[in-house]
């Protein structure tokens, strides 16, 4: 059993720490234009009310850190997701994740950034090996590794479990911390996949355990396709957050998941006299 | 009450070893194969992309129809092809473009567009240009090649294949519809495909125009 790891992502002036010893961290998955075309049309318009609405909103609803992305077809993402951090370092300090495939735009991103941002993401596709760990290193930023490679989302734990190895290999060979690294071990659908949710919540354990990184995962894509998707987003999040699930990324608005992570965290002990599930009782109560 | 034959609806439940039962005793009857397939069970998979296009059935019911139609399928097909073949709908390939590898959608197209008659070549997800032309070379006649991108960023590689189905001088004789989340009518038409459906009934629905 490895040793509990802290990552620790920066902004300007607050510091956010995710370990397993301490409560989960949510980081808010709602700034992203893909399947959102009303947030499209404003973004491609130079208009950024959403994602300030967005950014604001998720933070009074718990998130500790914000995911960005500038998906948007067809757009300069590179100059788009630097507007958009730009707006939202303007309104908030929670630091930010950067959620991008597009290495010009991680780069563009990661210079204007004035923290240690965390990034999302890498894989163990040689071709993203080598050109995001060394941006990474060189910005000194955290990154999520996701266990998916060039033959694509294995469907073992052990498969899973290598692509980890081999992303942590990588990334310590060239300096970058293990403890700045974290894991994304992928959430399939269990509507259209056997076994998805097994895997996944196997692979979060064996992963914590062999290396004791910390662990992401977007987990509302565990119930696409089936009815009653948050009532199984909450009980999978409690089910993960026990395997060793650290920070999620979702969308901490939704009462039900926000709810299945305070109240996992009092099961596993890591909410003293209760203090965060009764902050957030009298927050519904108000 | 259904108002569908008993094998049909069936089909429509996904009971794989019902579907096998009826089958079995159809073909006993002395019904032909192909009249079990395009009679009683493509109907029960129509109905199936029907009652997901509704917002009736979920993506769990379709995998199993679309099981259930398989098991048959394995029975019916080798007897089909003894007895002088039949009338396929058509030859489809699919795939998700190169950089991208969300096949959910992808799949559903696939399945119903096999439960419906088609004849599917499924190159998989993360397909490259050169797979896609590949596989339209290997076969002669008309061809629909169907293209399923889900994220932004794998949208862009849409208009390289469709330029490369015209490199290749097989634009004549290939249909290309597209499809995935991001995309939308405009889309398609900016890139110069055939066509694009909101839902995998309406692909089937296109696929049948585009071939007809």
């Amino acid at each position: 059993m490895a040793e509990h790891l802290t990552t620790t992502i920066k902004s300007e002036i607050q510091e956010v720490s995710i370990s397993r010893d301490l409560p989960t961290i949510i980081i808010g998955e709602r700034i992203n234009p893909t399947g959102r075309k009303k947030l499209q049309e404003e973004l491609k318009k130079g208009n950024f009310d959403t994602v300030s609405r967005d950014a604001i909103a998720q933070v009074e609803a718990g998130a500790a850190i914000l995911d960005v992305n500038a998906g948007v077809p067809r757009a300069d993402e590179p100059a788009l997701l630097v507007e958009m951090i730009k707006h939202i370092l303007a309104i908030t300090d929670v630091p930010l994740c950067i959620d991008t495939a597009n290495v010009a735009a991680l780069e563009a991103a990661l210079k204007l950034y004035p923290g240690k941002a965390l990034v999302n993401s890498v894989n163990g596709e040689e071709n993203k090996l080598e050109a995001i760990l060394p941006l990474i290193k060189e910005y000194g930023a955290a990154v999520i590794g996701l266990t998916m490679d060039d033959d694509g989302i294995p469907k073992t734990v052990q498969k899973r479990l290598d692509i980890a190895r081999k992303i942590i290999e990588r990334a310590t060979k060239i300096g970058i911390p293990l403890e700045d690294i974290v894991i994304d071990p992928l959430a399939l659908s269990m509507g259209a996949e056997e076994g998805a949710g097994k895997i996944a919540l196997k692979s979060i354990q064996a992963i914590s355990k062999e290396f004791g990184v910390n662990i992401t995962m977007g987990c509302s894509n565990i119930s696409f396709g089936i009815p009653d998707r948050e009532a199984i987003n909450a009980t999978f999040m409690g089910m993960a957050i026990c395997c060793g699930l650290t920070c999620p990324i979702t969308n901490p608005l939704k009462e039900q998941v926000h709810m299945a992570i305070l109240a996992a965290d009092l099961c596993m002990g890591r909410d003293e006299f209760a203090t965060n599930w009764i902050g957030a009782y009298r927050k519904r109560k108000k | 009450m259904s108002d569908f034959p008993e094998l049909t609806q069936a089909v429509i439940d996904g009971v794989g070893k019902k579907v096998l039962e009826l089958v079995n005793a159809e073909l006993e009857a002395g019904t032909t194969p192909q009249s079990i397939l395009a009679d009683y069970m493509i109907p029960g998979m129509l109905e199936v992309g029907n009652l997901m296009q509704e917002g009736e059935y979920f993506i769990p019911e379709v995998l199993r129809a679309a099981k259930a139609m398989k098991g048959a399928l394995e029975i019916l097909e080798p007897l089909i092809a003894e007895s002088g073949g039949t009338d396929s709908a058509g030859y489809v390939v699919i795939g998700t473009v190169d950089g991208d590898i969300h096949d959910i959608g992808k799949n559903l197209v696939g399945m119903l567009l096999k439960g419906s008659g088609f004849e599917v070549n499924d190159l998989g997800v993360s397909v490259t240009t050169d797979t896609f032309i590949e596989a339209l070379r290997a076969r002669s006649g008309p061809v629909l090649l169907g293209l399923s991108a889900l994220i932004t960023p794998t949208m862009d590689e849409m208009p390289a294949v469709v330029k490369a189905v015209e490199d290749a001088g097989l634009r004549e004789r290939v249909k290309i519809m597209v499809g995935g989340a991001p995309i939308d009518q405009e889309f398609a038409d900016e890139i110069g495909a055939d066509g694009t459906a909101e839902d995998a009934a309406g692909a089937v629905a296109l696929a049948k125009r585009l071939l007809a």
